[in-house]
């Protein structure tokens, strides 16, 4: 893709990624909040830049706050991660550049900048999904820095609904998703199988296996 | 997150550990699929597939992060964030009101709960 045409691409994607980026920003003072009393006032905020993924950071930090070892926060975390797996599968094919610009490219996967930037048929708008990360990182990691200042003020995030933000905000995501009867079964079928599986499978896995709703797009129409 | 509030600081040892094997891996996780998979033409099926995941994938986390409790499956306050968040998405307000919805109903229930 041309440079200009990059452009004209990265820069809307910018734009749509500032109520992500301000739903970022709530998130990642949360994040902060319940972070600092675990791990001091530096390590959060380097865990927000370095790791930069937001259910992944919680649930390791959820392990330690509950005496967990390392390993066992490691794993929790990137049990979180591991559907980013099937969806870079899923941008793989809009990408056309050179294998160590497509692992760079790779790292500006998050959830919502990935379901934004999808163009439906499997085609993925890439750079409109950079624009949209661009923003949503300072954002997330100024949140930690402000949740881990800020922390005694906040109090309970809890208090506050924060942690009803994400499920709504993947819950707009999803209606814009619903173009056809047959995402409407995949979503469906997703939905069941991750809840069917919560209480066999640490959390990760359930969101994971229900990736498999997306077979459905192998049944001849 | 729950039980969160202990205190009873992490080893610092342990914290940075685990930052730093959470980085490598996540961009190692991150990088695999364009890896492995760019700049290849799917087939057909496959691009079914994937038009579909996004849908599947959202689902599953909406209902995870409001109806499990690590293991459990639970309805608390959350769940009224969520109809609280359907019912400004069925009104078409923007992401930005759906959200705030969704945490003031879930921080009522929560106080008055």
């Amino acid at each position: 893709m041309r440079r200009r045409e990059l452009a004209a691409h990265v820069g809307p994607g910018a734009r749509a990624g500032l109520p992500l980026a301000a739903a970022g920003l709530l998130l990642g003072i949360s994040f902060g909040v319940v972070a600092e009393p675990v791990m001091g006032q530096v390590a959060p905020v380097v865990m927000s830049a370095v790791v930069f993924a937001g259910a992944a950071q919680f649930a390791a930090t959820a392990v330690l706050a509950d005496g967990g070892s390392a390993v066992a926060a490691i794993v929790a975390g990137i049990l979180l991660n591991l559907r980013f797996i099937p969806m870079g599968i899923a941008i793989a094919p809009s990408l056309r550049a050179r294998p160590a610009s497509r692992a760079a490219t790779g790292q500006a996967m998050v959830d919502a900048s990935w379901a934004i930037a999808h163009r439906g048929e499997g085609r993925y708008d890439i750079p409109y999904m950079v624009g949209a990360t661009l923003v949503q990182y300072p954002a997330w990691v100024g949140g930690a820095a402000i949740g881990v200042l800020a922390g005694d003020v906040i109090g309970n995030p809890e208090n506050l609904g924060l942690d009803a933000i994400f499920p709504a905000f993947f819950l707009a995501l999803l209606v814009n998703e619903l173009r056809a009867g047959i995402s409407v079964a995949a979503a469906l079928i997703g939905a069941a199988l991750a809840l069917s599986l919560t209480p066999f499978g640490p959390p990760g896995v359930p969101v994971l296996a229900a990736c498999a709703g997306a077979a459905l797009g192998l049944v001849r129409r | 997150m729950r039980g969160s509030g202990a205190r009873a600081g992490t080893p610092v040892r342990d914290v940075w550990i685990t930052i730093a094997a959470l980085a490598v891996a996540t961009a190692l996780i991150k990088a695999s699929g364009p890896l492995a998979f760019g700049g290849r033409t799917l087939p057909p099926p496959a691009l079914r597939v994937i038009s579909l995941l996004a849908a599947a994938l959202l689902a599953a986390l909406v209902v995870t992060q409001t109806f499990a409790d690590d293991q459990e499956l639970v309805v608390d306050a959350r769940a009224a964030g969520l109809v609280a968040a359907g019912g400004a998405l069925a009104l078409r307000r923007s992401l930005l009101v759906t959200m705030v919805s969704a945490a003031v109903a879930t921080a009522l229930v929560r106080a008055v709960t």
